[in-house]
């Protein structure tokens, strides 16, 4: 059997925000061509988790450390994560009022390609590339005249996450509730988009409350996340057992093993 | 994790413009008095009228007294210690540029404003200001063709008299205001330009002030008047070295614009700031005023403030002829201990006049941004419309943004629309985007430009990139 690349390996990671502790020592491996489930309760710490993978600053990390392709990244910028290819899906997308999305694309897309060596796209050619990736999303051209998630509906936002991640190629994609708040359509808009970003080099973690994700796409690993730390480790079955007796049973369970 | 650089760090960086010229000047002894005024005047060969003009406006500003109402806690400024005309050495009237000594023409080249025939900006004329004197126009000959006289003030009073002399303090009357009145008393020079009937000017006009000396006062006064039926675009610049000291800088602009004539007067001002603990910088108490005294005439202000230590100045439009047009578009942005109070005044007084008013002001590091402004409906002002519009943006969270519109309306059918919203670049808004790949600095500055589109779109279009990147330039070091 060959040997998979390492993406991303959490080694005893304790976080905290203003003194308070968040993060009670997670470990996490995720190779390439893996796709990661993390489910867990409000609070449970999983949003916190992905923050700092991207390096949100207002979280301290403690103790532990965290690698992205053998790296240790803990004094990297987010943006020099993001240029390396870790991609965050906001579970709650910011409005930069006055930006047009275009311009917007266009600049992040630039930063990363430069990262990768690839020459910067010009207005002209950006328009004509960034086009082709609107039918992963399934986006109106007129999205990308708009300002950045200003006045988007809440499937309108979370799409336009996805094609931010298809615009930058990331080799680590994190997808922070990309399915809340999505009726049924539009997340099999937004699954299908990222079933077809994933590929055998790439690795994705989803962080969901709910099953219904996960029938869209197929994890090969679930994670239960409770109190900052992961509790639990399982298959795809993990999930639905949690979806049929709920977090108390799966927390009471790992108490007594 | 990561150590953050805060919003405050890439506020602070250092002005490019801040060197020194070092040449030989010719100054004045300190001190204002009749007889500084006088010795000004004859400096200048200056016809009777304007000698008149200037000792009856000293005559009124010893009896003002400096205004206080706008709250802006700036020391006392000593009258009599600063220096009322300060001109390089032999630079009176240069024939041709070859004759400009070149320690100046070194100096306008590192501020990006070439004055060399070869290296010229193509499509704008400059008249490049070096302390009080104007150093050279480029493209005289070319705009002479078709009638638009630019030259200095000081050359216009010497071979325009009587058009000087028929416009000259009718839109600012010598007793406007304290600082007016000071300017007309001892300006030194500035720029004069001329529209003919029926000419749209064939290229932008621009003046460049250049402040050098520390302990001199910059009084510029400029005069535009466009005939009927003309147009004219025109843009000033303005830099500084840095003093630990404050320099006034008090000028005047009057604008006067006939029946369908149209006149876009835009500014990019980035005099020295001071440093970031509030030490010098220029103190810019400036009146500028544009009377639309013909039908269907048009002004437009747009300005970009991002300079001195204090800005205080208000931009305005007398809306005379009817179906008037006033606008004024406005990005002021302040830093560290910077003070800004700015805004415009819009007085309807002919039938179905219309004033636009967009104004964004931008408050960074501990500095307070103001904007003031009076919309004046007259009873004759059948038909007026407004539309006002004021934003300002937090940086941080040390600064302050104050607005203050006044409405007065003696019209009862006048429409006055007015909306105002103040907003702040969060910690959120940064992450995002530095999730993207996109810097501190970069985000910033995506986010300062974003907001301030509205006001970029009315600037002449060789200018919008460069008022962007200015504000990208303020900002650096500024985040957190």
């Amino acid at each position: 059997m060959t040997s998979k690349k390492i993406i991303l390996e959490i080694k005893n990671l304790y976080a905290s925000i203003e003194n308070k502790l968040i993060l009670n020592g997670v470990n996490l491996t995720v190779n390439e061509g893996e796709i990661h489930a993390i489910m867990g309760r409000n609070g449970s710490g999983k949003s916190t988790l992905s923050k700092i993978i991207a390096g949100d600053p207002i979280y301290t990390i403690n103790k532990g450390e965290i690698y992205y392709e053998n790296q240790n990244i803990e004094d990297l910028e987010p943006e020099e994560r993001s240029n390396k290819g870790i991609f965050l899906g906001f579970q709650y997308p910011v409005e930069i009022p006055g930006v047009k999305n275009i311009d917007f694309l266009r600049v992040a897309v630039n930063s990363r390609r430069k990262d990768l060596n690839q020459s910067e796209l010009d207005t002209f050619e950006f328009e004509e590339w960034v086009e082709d990736k609107l039918d992963i999303v399934k986006m109106n051209k007129s999205f990308l005249d708009r300002a950045v998630n200003e006045g988007f509906s809440g499937g309108e936002k979370k799409r336009n996450e996805i094609l931010q991640m298809a615009l930058l190629q990331p080799n680590l994609s994190i997808l922070d509730e990309t399915d809340s708040g999505l009726d049924i359509d539009a997340l099999r808009i937004v699954a299908s988009g990222i079933n077809r970003l994933h590929s055998e080099k790439k690795a994705t973690i989803l962080i969901t409350h709910y099953q219904r994700l996960l029938n869209e796409i197929k994890p090969d690993f679930v994670h239960i996340m409770e109190n900052g730390k992961i509790i639990k480790t399982g298959g795809k079955e993990l999930a639905i057992e949690l979806e049929e007796s709920g977090y108390e049973a799966i927390q009471n369970e790992s108490k007594i093993s | 994790m990561t150590t953050k650089e805060t919003i405050s760090e890439v506020l602070e960086k250092s002005y490019p413009y801040g060197f020194l010229t070092d040449i030989e000047t010719e100054k004045i002894p300190k001190g204002i008095n009749e007889s500084i005024v006088r010795l000004i005047s004859q400096k200048k060969n200056e016809p009777e009228f304007l000698l008149d003009f200037r000792l009856k406006a000293l005559r009124q500003w010893q009896k003002m007294k400096e205004p206080e109402w706008a709250n802006l806690n700036y020391p006392h400024i000593d009258y009599q210690d600063i220096i009322y005309y300060s001109a390089p050495k032999d630079i009176e009237k240069k024939s041709s540029l070859e004759e400009v000594d070149a320690e100046i023409l070194e100096t306008f080249n590192k501020l990006g404003i070439p004055l060399n025939e070869q290296k010229r900006l193509s499509n704008v004329a400059v008249d490049a200001v070096f302390d009080s004197v104007s150093i050279a126009t480029t493209f005289k000959e070319k705009l002479g063709k078709e009638g638009v006289i630019f030259c200095s003030i000081s050359e216009a009073v010497q071979k325009y008299p009587d058009l000087v002399k028929r416009y000259l303090g009718k839109v600012v009357p010598i007793n406007d205001n304290f600082f007016a009145a000071l300017n007309s008393a001892v300006f030194s020079d500035g720029s004069f330009v001329f529209i003919p009937k029926n000419t749209q000017c064939p290229m932008e006009l621009s003046s460049y002030f250049r402040i050098n000396s520390g302990d001199t006062g910059q009084f510029e006064r400029t005069l535009i008047v466009a005939e009927e039926s003309s147009s004219v675009s025109y843009l000033e610049g303005c830099t500084a070295p840095m003093f630990d000291t404050n320099t006034l800088h008090a000028a005047v602009v009057e604008l006067v614009a006939l029946d369908d004539a149209s006149i876009k007067y835009s500014t990019v001002q980035n005099w020295y700031a001071g440093d970031k603990d509030g030490k010098g910088g220029i103190y810019n108490f400036v009146t500028k005023r544009g009377r639309c005294k013909g039908n269907r005439s048009k002004i437009s202000w747009s300005q970009v403030e991002t300079g001195s230590s204090i800005t205080w100045k208000y931009p305005s439009c007398l809306l005379e002829g009817e179906d008037s047009i006033g606008e004024f578009y406005s990005v002021a942005l302040t830093n560290n201990k910077q003070i800004a109070d700015t805004g415009t005044k819009m007085i309807h007084l002919g039938k179905n006049t219309k004033s636009t008013i967009i104004s964004k002001g931008i408050s960074a590091g501990h500095s307070k941004n103001s904007y003031r402004g009076l919309v004046q409906i007259s009873p004759k002002a059948i038909g007026a419309k407004n539309y006002s519009q004021c934003d300002s943006l937090l940086i941080g969270d040390q600064a302050e943004a104050n607005t203050y519109p006044y409405i007065q309306s003696k019209q009862k059918d006048a429409s006055i629309e007015h909306e105002a919203s103040t907003s702040k670049i969060s910690e959120d808004q940064l992450f995002y985007l530095q999730s993207r790949g996109i810097g501190n600095e970069e985000a910033i500055s995506m986010m300062v430009s974003g907001f301030c589109r509205d006001v970029f779109n009315h600037l002449p279009m060789e200018f919008a990139s460069e008022a962007d990147s200015l504000l990208g330039l303020k900002l650096e070091g500024s985040v957190g």
